[in-house]
């Protein structure tokens, strides 16, 4: 790691250059720049996540600490390559005025002609299509789930400003959910005629999977509190009886079905990494998420 | 009434991943390498992921005094050195508990009633629905058995709505004939479409990447031909010996071993023309066709080359030759090294000579296809300018380091003109990580799904060795293999088949 003190992106750009002439590999075949903006706590933990999912995707991550708007503008930077990292990354500090302007920090150091994704891993502003740091992105990534205000909320917050290219990791979190019970119904076409979701109280994965299974069943999900962790139960009624899935621990669940053994089936709670990962595999708008953010609107209002 | 269209897919929810719907598996010959090193990690993996279904069950059949306990202790003995994620106890319990074994050999009619009991009771008590795939992880020569037994005990008729499969990895047969019998013996009780034949190279990343390459691109396809083409390598090396495997290598042989299936499957899919779909069928048809338009040379003897390794020095290791490695006759003409030459009589590709070759005991382990373009019309250079560009090569890199390499030319930096080769690499980081799957995740899980595009059919196979057949006659009659010094790159008839060419292989 190199440090800059009192940088510019210029000054960033040459030093990824001069990092890989150094590490004696001038040539990159990172796929995506991805952008994490993040408050100085929390800034080691997201590029710790950062850095196991660009072994994935390999990408330049640019980690951008926007500190105290006020004063004199200064930007510091430790840019550096390898280590454990498949691309290449900078963890950028501003202070002062250029605060208000870190896109302008940030657009010289997007890969030419590649997609950019921005992953807010705490508190996202309330529009991110409209941030001017999101708006140099094609997927824009929050976390309802780690808000630190408003938690109850978050979800609709980001629903309500929802644009394409917006996805939340409360979304990603209940994919194997989504699998699980459309496996279900691969199994046994059965109609649904009603059911419920069961999580703790405030849950935003918990709010999506209800939204999503009353759109795509149309008809009505109970939402229902728990101890947690996590989402506890979903059940689907049929004429036949109850398709249940329950997860007790956050790890290993039970699936019951109509006229078949309860198996016991693994569910566990996905980390950070895994979740970021998923998120970079597809760049394009989720249709689907999109749906959902408007009937969990839709039920919000009615 | 219209086909049920499950409310909870969308086309769109490409988060979705397949899950196999309710089924299980019963595996033969549970304690040979096969087994233990690919298919039961491979199983763990996939539930780790969860991409099995609830319920998914294993049943082992093998002759030892097991009950469930000892096969799950084989298992997970299995899973704990060999599987690529994580290992965790609430997935092993999920798994364990459809574990099943079931001792016999493979003549004994009471194993097998047995063993259809046991497929009973796990789709009464694991809702396996009746849908069973059967693991034939044996030696060839007991697949008439099995089979035989399976459709004796009723075990291979699917009742209405469910499914029997059958799963068989290579060999498929020694020639022709022995391909066909064995094709005979599998179709009398499985239909075609029934049978998966498990060439594991298919399931990898990079080998479905020359499809995307070839065809999602504009830059490669309208030089991917004859015009700008010179040549092609495919190359499969092997820096290890044969290993414990002496009994089925003698008289199997390189050629047999790697070229007729990897080897010529890798070249149809780098030559074959466009599908009109991805699907199995129209893949089947398009690298069907390529492979017979494959001709031999006319001179066998100036065309081929095959080798036995030597004793040597491999990666700063002494080992032995192939004639003194336990378990093979010291008058064995087997060749572990093979190089062949193919034509494809077609418009793309006529002229281009196809240059195929494997062996053990090379310089490192590596497989690659290269395709070596020709030089430019005219080069404006003066001769010393140009001395060390050679020709333009875009090299798929299969394993390891799986990638892709591009070779150019390109000015040294100084005052002078002078213009040399580089290389430009790419590497997707994806398929080294835990998240991607393996080959053989990939492959059962397509046998659990049924889905074929990546299963050499019976067709292919049997034109494989109607291509190979001859070379085999032509090398038998020609007595001992040349030998080759270990940790080198083949025995000097092999660089002499592209020398008369005035071409030289690459080393990779």
């Amino acid at each position: 790691m190199i440090e800059l003190i009192d940088t510019n992106a210029g000054g960033i750009a040459a030093e990824f250059v001069a990092s890989r002439l150094r590490a004696g590999s001038p040539a990159m075949s990172m796929v995506m720049t991805l952008v994490v903006v993040v408050d100085e706590e929390g800034s080691d933990d997201a590029m710790q996540v950062a850095r196991q999912a660009s072994h994935e995707h390999p990408a330049r991550v640019l980690g951008v600490i926007l500190g105290d708007a006020r004063g004199t503008s200064q930007i510091n930077a430790q840019v550096g390559t390898g280590a454990g990292w498949t691309g290449e990354t900078a963890l950028i500090r501003l202070q002062g005025e250029v605060v208000k302007h870190a896109e302008s920090v940030v657009l010289p150091l997007l890969l030419p002609d590649s997609p950019v994704a921005i992953w807010w891993p705490a508190d996202p502003p309330e529009d991110p299509a409209s941030d001017p740091l999101g708006s140099l992105a094609q997927r824009r990534i929050t976390d309802a789930a780690s808000a630190s205000r408003g938690k109850t909320k978050a979800i609709h917050l980001q629903c309500a400003s929802y644009h394409p290219g917006n996805s939340d990791l409360a979304w990603t979190r209940i994919t194997p959910w989504r699998a699980l019970l459309a496996a279900a119904l691969d199994q046994q076409p059965l109609k649904v005629t009603g059911g419920s979701v069961t999580a703790e109280r405030i849950s935003p994965s918990a709010e999506l999977l209800t939204a999503w299974l009353a759109d795509r069943l149309k008809v009505r999900f109970e939402r229902k509190g728990s101890n947690g962790p996590g989402i506890t139960e979903v059940r689907l009624d049929t004429k036949e009886g109850p398709i249940v899935i329950s997860r007790r621990d956050g790890r290993l669940a039970t699936f019951s079905s109509p006229d078949r053994p309860d198996r016991p089936v693994a569910l566990k709670r996905r980390q950070l990494p895994e979740l970021l990962a998923e998120e970079l595999r597809r760049l394009d708008e989720d249709d689907v998420y999109a749906a959902t953010a408007r009937k969990l609107m839709k039920l919000q209002r009615s | 009434m219209a086909a049920w269209v499950n409310p909870l897919r969308d086309p769109q929810d490409r988060r979705l991943p397949r899950i196999a719907g309710p089924c299980g598996m019963v595996l033969f010959g549970v304690t040979g390498d096969l087994s233990r090193k690919k298919v039961m990690p491979a199983v763990y993996d996939l539930a780790n992921r969860g991409l099995l279904p609830p319920g998914f069950s294993l049943v082992g059949f093998a002759r030892r005094d097991w009950a469930h306990e000892d096969f799950a202790q084989v298992v997970h003995d299995s899973v704990k050195e060999h599987s690529r994620t994580e290992f965790r106890e609430e997935v092993w319990r999920q798994l364990a508990e459809g574990f099943r074994f079931v001792p016999g050999t493979f003549d004994d009619d009471q194993a097998f009633n047995q063993l259809r009991r046991t497929v009973e009771e796990l789709d009464e008590v694991r809702g396996t629905s009746g849908n069973h795939a059967f693991y034939l992880a044996i030696p060839p020569g007991f697949f008439g058995a099995v089979v035989g037994q399976l459709k004796k005990h009723g075990l291979a008729q699917p009742a209405e709505g469910s499914w029997r499969r059958v799963v068989v990895e290579k060999p498929f047969g020694h020639d022709e004939e022995s391909a066909r019998e064995l094709n005979e013996t599998l179709a009398s009780v499985f239909p075609s479409g029934s049978i998966f034949r498990i060439d594991h190279y298919l399931g990898k990343e990079t080998v479905q990447n020359i499809l995307a390459t070839r065809f999602a691109n504009a830059m490669f396809e309208p030089i991917w031909n004859a015009n700008y083409v010179d040549h092609v390598q495919i190359t499969m090396a092997e820096d290890i010996g044969i290993g414990g495997r002496a009994g089925y290598y003698d008289g199997i042989g390189a050629a047999r071993d790697v070229i007729q299936n990897h080897l010529l499957q890798l070249m149809s899919l780098v030559a074959m023309e466009e599908p009109t779909s991805f699907d199995a069928e129209s893949l089947r048809i398009e690298k069907l066709k390529l492979l017979q338009s494959i001709t031999l040379p006319r001179r066998l003897d100036l065309t081929t080359a095959r080798g036995q390794y030597a004793a040597g020095w491999q990666g700063g290791e002494k080992v032995v030759g192939f004639l003194e490695e336990e378990g093979v006759r010291r008058t064995s003409h087997t060749e572990t090294y093979a190089a062949i030459t193919l034509h494809v009589d077609n418009r793309r590709w006529a002229g281009v000579p196809f240059y195929l070759r494997t062996g053990k005991r090379l310089g490192r382990r590596v497989t690659e296809v290269a395709v070596v373009f020709k030089p430019a019309p005219h080069l404006p250079f003066t001769r010393a300018a140009t001395e060390e560009l050679t020709h333009n090569a875009l090299v798929i890199r299969v394993q390891p380091d799986e990638g892709m390499t591009l070779r150019f030319g390109s000015k040294v930096p100084g005052t002078q003109m002078e213009i040399r080769d580089v290389n430009m690499d790419f590497a997707y980081g994806g398929s080294f990580t835990e998240s991607s799957a393996e080959a053989y995740e990939r492959l059962i899980l397509d046998v659990l799904l049924g889905d074929p595009p990546l299963f050499p059919r019976h067709s292919e196979v049997e034109r494989s060795w109607q291509i190979l057949d001859p070379i085999l006659d032509h090398w038998a009659a020609k007595g001992k293999p040349d030998a080759y010094e270990s940790g080198t790159w083949g025995p000097p008839s092999a660089e002499a088949i592209l020398a008369r060419d005035g071409r030289s292989w690459r080393r990779p």
